[in-house]
């Protein structure tokens, strides 16, 4: 799916050689300060690299307009903004920048469910604890149903248990439609249980 | 109708009196502002005598080239105003969308409203052209700064929000679109607030100024609505042109923010 090649970021990242598989679960490992986040944000085309290619299904990034790139390969951030309004609005937000149709206010409960938030649609969203929001950020790109979810952390703000819950759903959810699952996590179980494929970032260089 | 008054020496020397009262009082209450209050006292008067005289010549000497000279030392004063006033650090292509917007904003309201609205004859006489674009581009200078702020503020406030939006597949316009809303908002307001205190608040100083001086207060409103609607033209329009084109000079070709130039 995505295949690096001597992909040079600041004094960030350095990667020589690096293959994504399709359809697969990807989880990045290392410490803080690695180049973890780095690696999400060139992959979502957030930023660009310096030199090298990053290849995105055989065709280079460089030659893929960014936006309908990142309408594909959808990327949460550690901490995901969370838009003044309800927390419908915030599910709906996404569509809307992504100019896809919106859905039934049936589809966002089911959304909600599989989340796990036990909330309603017109709730102020600005008033989820951490978690929630956390959880909310991620039922909103579920909805864009994109190629390749990037998902930084997703589980950084949620209680060992609803983490195990949440990954869990998400993994399952990623197989049965042939998505794409990249994530980085801080949790080595995590990676250890639902990654296909670990790779592990030290220092802006690849070791595993 | 009486002609005006014409003040003496003595009466505009009463006046300055005034400011020496003030600045005893200033002084007294240990407010430590005399020395602005002084010079921007002298910088007013001198300003306006240098003024008064090259309106006495243009004035009598009615010349297309004069007229055209003094818009262009209007604009360049209004820009290089604006730079210094926002205290945000501008880059270099915002400073280039500032100066595009300002020049283009206002000399279209200018000539629709002198060539079109008032229809002045000749095309350039500078009793019309000058006081008019004066006010034009004086209001739109101060629109356009407030405007500038705003948006430079929020894009750097909300980088985080911005960026979360074009993650999710936003176009560089949608992700920005509140914070220039915002930016546009904010710059047209006191214009928006000075009409609503108009006439009741206050007088506005071009009304002020041909009652004074001997014009139908009924002629002078006429002219002061017009100039109202011109100003909200000139300063909505140069905004407009300036948050159009300037949330661009946040993003590169590649629709990624940058912030950092």
């Amino acid at each position: 799916m995505f295949h690096l090649k001597e992909v040079k970021y600041k004094d960030i990242l350095n990667i020589e050689n690096l293959i994504i598989p399709e359809y697969k679960v990807t989880c990045i490992v290392g410490e803080s300060g690695s180049g973890k986040t780095t690696l999400l944000k060139l992959l979502n085309k957030i930023i660009s690299y310096d030199s090298g290619e990053i290849y995105y299904k055989n065709k280079p990034l460089s030659q893929i307009d960014s936006i309908a790139h990142r309408r594909n390969v959808v990327m949460l951030p550690q901490s995901p903004a969370i838009f003044n309004g309800s927390i419908k609005d915030n599910l709906l937000i996404g569509l809307k920048f992504a100019e896809k149709p919106i859905v039934s206010d049936n589809k966002l409960t089911e959304i909600l469910e599989f989340i796990n938030l036990n909330k309603k649609l017109n709730e102020n969203a600005q008033k989820l604890s951490g978690g929630e929001k956390q959880r909310l950020a991620l039922g909103r790109i579920l909805l864009l149903n994109p190629e390749v979810f990037l998902l930084d952390e997703p589980s950084s703000a949620l209680d060992d248990e609803t983490e195990e819950i949440i990954i869990k759903k998400l993994v399952e959810y990623t197989k049965s439609n042939n998505k794409t699952l990249i994530m980085v996590t801080h949790s080595k179980k995590v990676a250890k249980d639902f990654g296909d494929n670990i790779i592990e970032v030290k220092k802006g260089k690849i070791i595993n | 109708m009486n002609s005006i008054i014409n003040l003496q020496i003595y009466q505009m020397a009463l006046a300055y009196v005034f400011i020496v009262i003030l600045l005893f009082i200033v002084k007294f209450r240990g407010i430590a502002r005399e020395k602005e209050i002084l010079i921007s006292t002298l910088r007013m008067t001198l300003q306006l005598i240098l003024t008064g005289y090259i309106l006495v010549y243009v004035l009598n000497n009615k010349n297309p080239l004069y007229t055209i000279l003094i818009i262009i030392i209007m604009e360049i004063f209004a820009i290089h105003n604006i730079f210094k006033r926002v205290k945000v650090k501008l880059s270099n292509r915002i400073k280039k969308i500032i100066a595009i917007s300002m020049i283009l904003g206002t000399l279209s309201s200018i000539l629709y409203f002198l060539l079109v609205v008032i229809n002045i004859n000749p095309w350039y006489d500078p009793r019309y052209f000058i006081p008019i674009a004066g006010m034009l581009i004086g209001n739109s200078m101060t629109g356009i700064s407030l405007g500038v702020s705003r948006l430079v503020d929020g894009m750097n406030s909300q980088k985080h929000l911005i960026e979360s939006a074009l993650m999710l597949g936003a176009t560089p316009k949608m992700a920005s679109k509140k914070i220039v809303n915002n930016a546009f908002d904010s710059a047209i307001l006191p214009t928006i607030n000075s009409m609503i205190g108009m006439g009741i608040v206050f007088l506005p100083g071009m009304m002020t100024g041909q009652i004074l001086s001997g014009i139908s207060p009924v002629t002078a409103i006429e002219y002061q609505i017009a100039i109202m609607l011109g100003i909200l033209g000139s300063v909505s329009l140069t905004v407009i042109l300036f948050v159009q084109l300037g949330y661009r000079t946040f993003f590169n070709d590649q629709s990624q923010l940058i912030l950092d130039e």
